[in-house]
């Protein structure tokens, strides 16, 4: 139901858009398939990785490291499994959703989606290039903290 | 570069993923319905909410009016500086290093450092595309709220690193950034 909404809305500003200027628009589409095909080779690599390690844990394995009464164990394993990689949120997602599907709880996946897209360690001396050492240290230190402290609050929500 | 080399380069890592997936599924056959399944959903995930989502996407970045959003990001912008710096994160695309070389942009063309703090804040986290993608894949519970809390996340933050941060250092940055082109 939420993905026919989105295909209205996209198509919907799609015509707009072409009716509007249709030279835009086709560089548009072009960036969109670029922009697609950008992250694709990830994607299925992560997909495959994905699957693979899914079919070995079993659902109480994954509930026992990642699930709801893992606790904050669960949710520092997977902040910081977060802070440590670098995938794009397109490509987390599906990801995090056959995780969920799998039996993880929903704190710990918040904590892992939030300082996956929050902190860089991979990307700390590109950002203290920027900012310098002070400012970069303190925006990923204080993110990772408030990562954990979002993933409370998501995991208070979904379970209302 | 070749055309071809570059592609093989690029999809080198997927070749050796599908290699070990076809190796893992013939040595342990138990775990093939399980390990398929996992790929049907997660591709499904994916391909069937993606391509409106990065329509949109393109869209945004062609309609955007960018330069004249930088324009209001100064000192003295009232509370229309950190909303527009919001708006920029969200709905710019690609990951959040890429948004380090346009923050010193954004230095350059004299946005405060408050505002390239939300800037960068929005980008990591609260891109409307990509929650659009969230909110199908993990739910619209759990994308809602972790939006919410994010937007208080990267305020907070922002104030925390710009308070702790003595004003000669800021100033050495904005200087640093007139070096890069």
């Amino acid at each position: 139901m939420d993905t026919i909404i989105l295909y209205v809305i996209a198509f919907g500003a799609l015509l707009v858009s072409l009716f509007v200027d249709k030279q835009k628009t086709l560089t548009a589409l072009k960036k969109a398939l670029k922009a697609l095909e950008g992250i694709l080779p990830q994607f299925l690599t992560v997909l495959l990785v994905v699957a693979a390690v899914l079919a070995v844990l079993d659902t109480a394995t994954i509930s026992r490291v990642l699930g709801n009464s893992s606790g904050l164990a669960g949710i520092l394993v997977a902040s910081l499994i977060g802070a440590i990689t670098l995938i794009p949120g397109f490509v987390a997602f599906p990801a995090a959703a056959a995780l969920l599907a799998g039996g993880a709880g929903a704190t710990q996946i918040a904590a892992f989606v939030s300082s996956l897209m929050m902190v860089g360690i991979v990307t700390l001396s590109m950002e203290i290039q920027y900012f310098g050492k002070r400012a970069a240290l303190l925006r990923n230190a204080l993110a990772w903290l408030f990562s954990i402290l979002a993933a409370f609050f998501v995991g208070w929500v979904v379970s209302l | 570069m070749n055309k071809k080399a570059s592609f093989l380069k690029r999809y080198a890592l997927v070749f050796v993923a599908a290699l070990a997936f076809a190796l893992f599924l013939l040595v342990f056959p138990a775990w093939r319905g399980k390990a398929l399944d996992s790929v049907v959903f997660q591709a499904k995930t994916m391909f069937l909410v993606i391509p409106p989502i990065f329509i949109l996407l393109g869209l945004l970045d062609v309609w955007v009016p960018r330069e004249k959003m930088i324009r209001y990001m100064g000192q003295g912008a009232g509370v229309k500086g950190p909303i527009l710096a919001f708006l920029l994160g969200s709905f710019a695309a690609g990951p959040l290093y890429g948004a380090f070389p346009f923050a010193a942009v954004l230095m350059k063309k004299g946005a405060s450092f408050t505002n390239i703090l939300i800037f960068i804040g929005a980008w990591s986290t609260t891109k409307i595309p990509m929650l659009l993608f969230e909110m199908a894949a993990l739910g619209k519970r759990f994308a809602l709220s972790r939006l919410v809390i994010d937007i208080v996340g990267i305020v907070i933050i922002a104030w925390a690193i710009k308070l702790s941060l003595p004003k000669k250092e800021v100033e050495r940055l904005y200087a640093q950034a007139e070096q890069i082109d």
